[in-house]
């Protein structure tokens, strides 16, 4: 691998992404599958990087999940987005920053709908004055929120407690990065290292210490597609596609994956357990198998977060690998304790939000 | 006859338009921007259709261009190029002006620059190179690995750069698949143990005995030819290539493991062309090669009377077809520098 | 093993490294014209059988050539070993013989390894 080479095609693709004053809109399922990551990127960018990042109390699902099932059909998919911007618009915002990759995909896809079809805007303004009186203004910059750690990746890395090396051998940790589909497939020109070799999580992971592995089926789908799953049948199809990943990324021995997904992280994450129960086959060393993180998670655990407190109990391939190796001071008999003391929370630096 | 052409551009195109003018007792002025003539010549080992040395094609142009009276100038460039009312002004690098009766354009083709097709990874990987970076391997006499090893499997891509709407290239480079086949057969001599694959979207095999070095390649020599885009390369842990490819034929899609790669990089429009066509106000065609005033008995005139060209910078062709095309300049020249007199 | 109401999908990509290709180097070794094919279905388009089954001389000739001999060894029994793809063939490949050579190293690949 010659990382000059790489390293070109990466300064290709860079986008233009805002410095402060987001609007954030949530997942729709993010806050169940991983219900820390939300919480700990809003204390990163607020407390650790003082930025403004401001949540209305009544935005909506995007609608992307029913769209891309074909349950939604697209103009309502765009009115209900219009909504979005519209109360993004009145409370004074124009930098959109989106938690899920499906949504960013969206917005990015509507917005470049209505660049080279304004008549289709025309539209979806009247619908919406129809339908709920309000106006908006298209946002001024759209980065997705894995952007904007990208962004400020050095300032949490000069407040790293912890860099992703293994404290035993001074290894850094292989890290293998997965990406979201429809963060830089769709269109490769909005995604930072565009689609052959997104830079997005590898600027993360190099700054943090890790080392990241180019292994063959790098850009293959996790099988996360709406249709795919939301069928029985066709789950076969789906946990097929994270299968071909697994057995491309088993030879490198990474030692954790890293994801800016809602779906993926969740699909790397239990498929696991699936193909081990039909197959019985395990991807780690020492038969366990690989933990995967978001990129929020990893953020937190750089800066010492208490695991518990981001969640990492709730991932069903067991993260404690990772937090041996990085030398994370976490309690183990803590890991399923919901009563939670003041004295508790102020020892391990609990999030408070 | 008393009259002084200024050729632009010392390879195959330019050396031969050059020796027929001054057979005739033409003046000639031959401008080159490297410190060698001879052009991409000096980089192929041997051609095709018959693999002769590409040696010996130089030597045949040097032998009716040195010493023949040519006025060469080698590490210069075109500045200005202006038509006056009666002739041709042209202020090279070294800030000499040349007054020309009439100039030829010949500044040949650049090859694609196969990095801009990421996804075969040239320039990423350790282990593939293009077809120009082969022809040195053959000059050099070995074939080897970036680990000092022997390849056993090569796989050769047909199409880089060219039929290629991504990289804005749609027309055909005419001679990558024979420069394929040659290759593959040259690969087969030097190393008799490897298995050479193919992969193609369609043969193109149009030249005098073109398609019968495809029967030899497969006859005598066991290349496979796969009909199928490559559509990525990767690296495997043993630092091998492993290809995705549609079998088409079969109607199913293939994986295998290569261990080097070879891409068969297509012909573009020179840097040095484009710069000439913007200082000389010349036309270029969809293809940004130059485009001449008629495709059927025009090939070598431009839209500005007294500017001809010659070779490959109005289209890709071979050296028989190069060599050809000058001479046709030479007459068209001859032609026009007898009528304006 | 359906414990959750689907199975896993199993890829169809043509796997050439596993793939056994010693069917193919048993023909090329005896018929060296097999070499010539450049699957233009000539013969396919002739074919007696293939007019009204779903035996297809060309798409044999590559699936032995890749190693996937499972897909190729019931289809070999349909053909009629008439011969009319021998006459249309341009490249002067031996079709009819690879029909039968092929049967042959099944049946010794059956028998004992070859």
């Amino acid at each position: 691998m010659i990382l000059e080479g790489k390293k070109a095609v990466w300064k290709d693709y860079q986008k233009e992404i805002a410095e402060d004053k987001y609007y954030y809109v949530r997942s729709c399922v993010r806050q169940n599958f991983f219900p820390g990551s939300e919480t700990a990127f809003l204390k990163i960018m607020r407390e650790e990087l003082n930025k403004d990042v401001y949540e209305h109390p009544c935005h909506t699902s995007c609608t992307g999940i029913g769209y891309h099932s074909d349950i939604v059909p697209v103009e309502t998919t765009m009115t209900v987005v219009a909504r979005q911007f519209a109360l993004m618009t009145e409370a004074g915002y124009e930098n959109l920053m989106p938690s899920c990759i499906t949504s960013f995909g969206l917005y990015t896809e509507i917005l470049d709908t209505w660049h080279h079809f304004p008549e289709v805007e025309e539209k979806v303004r009247r619908q919406l004055k129809k339908a709920t009186g309000r106006e908006f203004k298209k946002p001024k910059n759209l980065a997705h929120s894995s952007d904007v750690i990208f962004k400020f990746r050095k300032e949490i890395g000069a407040k790293a407690k912890y860099k992703l090396i293994n404290k035993e051998t001074g290894e850094p940790l292989k890290v293998v990065d997965h990406i979201g589909c429809h963060y830089a497939k769709m269109f490769p020109s909005k995604g930072v290292g565009g689609a052959e070799y997104p830079y997005v999580l590898t600027g993360m992971i190099e700054e943090w210490g890790g080392q990241i592995i180019d292994y063959p089926e790098r850009r293959h789908c996790c099988g996360f597609g709406f249709r795919q799953y939301l069928v029985q049948a066709n789950r076969g199809f789906s946990v097929a596609c994270s299968k071909e990943k697994f057995e491309s990324m088993k030879p490198f021995k990474p030692d954790m994956i890293i994801t800016n997904c809602p779906g993926c992280p969740m699909f790397l994450d239990r498929w696991q357990y699936v193909i081990n129960e039909m197959e019985g086959k395990r991807y780690g060393q020492n038969g366990e198998g690989i933990p995967v993180f978001t990129y929020e998670e990893v953020a937190g655990l750089v800066l010492g977060y208490d695991p518990w407190e981001l969640g990492l109990q709730m991932h069903q391939t067991d993260c404690e690998p990772v937090l041996n190796k990085i030398g994370t001071d976490y309690s183990p008999e803590d890991k399923y304790n919901l009563d939670i003391s003041p004295s508790y929370s102020k020892k391990h630096n609990l999030i408070n939000v | 006859m008393g009259k002084h052409v200024v050729v632009i551009g010392g390879g195959v195109a330019g050396l031969e338009v050059a020796g027929q003018l001054s057979k005739v007792g033409i003046e000639v002025s031959l401008i080159e921007k490297d410190s060698n003539t001879g052009g991409h010549l000096n980089k192929w080992y041997k051609l095709f259709p018959d693999r002769r040395k590409s040696s010996e094609v130089m030597e045949y142009l040097n032998g009716i261009t040195v010493n023949k009276g040519i006025n060469l100038m080698t590490d210069t460039s075109i500045e200005m190029f202006n038509r006056k009312r009666d002739h041709f002004s042209i202020v090279t690098s070294g800030g000499k002006e040349l007054i020309a009766d009439a100039v030829i354009v010949a500044t040949g083709f650049d090859l694609f620059k196969s990095a801009r097709k990421e996804e075969y990874g040239y320039g990423i990987y350790d282990n593939v190179i293009t077809s120009a970076d082969l022809e040195e391997m053959f000059r050099k006499g070995e074939i080897s690995l970036t680990n000092n090893t022997i390849p056993e499997k090569i796989g050769i891509i047909h199409c880089v750069g060219s039929r290629d709407e991504k990289v804005g290239n749609f027309y055909c480079s005419k001679l990558c698949c024979v420069t394929a086949v040659k290759q593959a057969i040259e690969i087969r001599e030097f190393l008799p143990e490897s298995k050479v694959f193919c992969f193609y979207m369609d043969m193109r095999m149009g030249g005098a005995l073109y398609e019968e070095l495809y029967r030899e390649a497969q006859e005598q020599w066991g290349v496979s030819f796969i009909r199928g885009k490559v559509s990525e390369a990767s690296e495997t842990i043993d630092n091998q290539l492993l290809i995705k490819v549609e079998d088409t034929l079969a109607g199913r899609p293939l994986k295998m493991k290569l261990d080097l790669l070879v891409l068969m990089a297509g012909m573009e429009m020179s840097e040095g062309g484009k710069k000439i066509a913007g200082i000389g106000g010349l036309r270029t065609g969809e293809n940004r090669f130059f485009a001449a005033t008629d495709n059927h008995f025009g090939s070598n005139k431009s839209d500005i009377e007294g500017v001809f060209y010659a070779g490959t910078c109005t289209a890709p062709m071979n050296i028989t077809e190069t060599i050809s095309h000058a001479r046709a300049a030479a007459i068209e020249v001859i032609d026009y520098l007898k009528c304006s007199n | 093993m359906d414990k959750f109401g689907f199975t896993i999908s199993t890829g169809r990509q043509i796997d050439y490294e596993s793939n056994d290709r010693r069917i193919a180097e048993y023909i090329f070794e005896r018929e060296p014209s097999f070499r010539l094919c450049i699957e233009c279905g000539g013969c396919s388009a002739t074919c007696t059988t293939g007019n009204f089954t779903d035996f297809s001389l060309r798409e044999l000739n590559i699936l032995i050539k890749r190693g996937e001999n499972e897909q190729v060894r019931e289809k070999l029994n349909k053909c009629m070993l008439c011969g009319k793809c021998t006459l249309v063939c341009p490249r002067g490949v031996n079709t009819r013989n690879i029909v039968v050579l092929a049967k042959k190293a099944f049946q010794k690949s059956d028998e004992y390894a070859i």
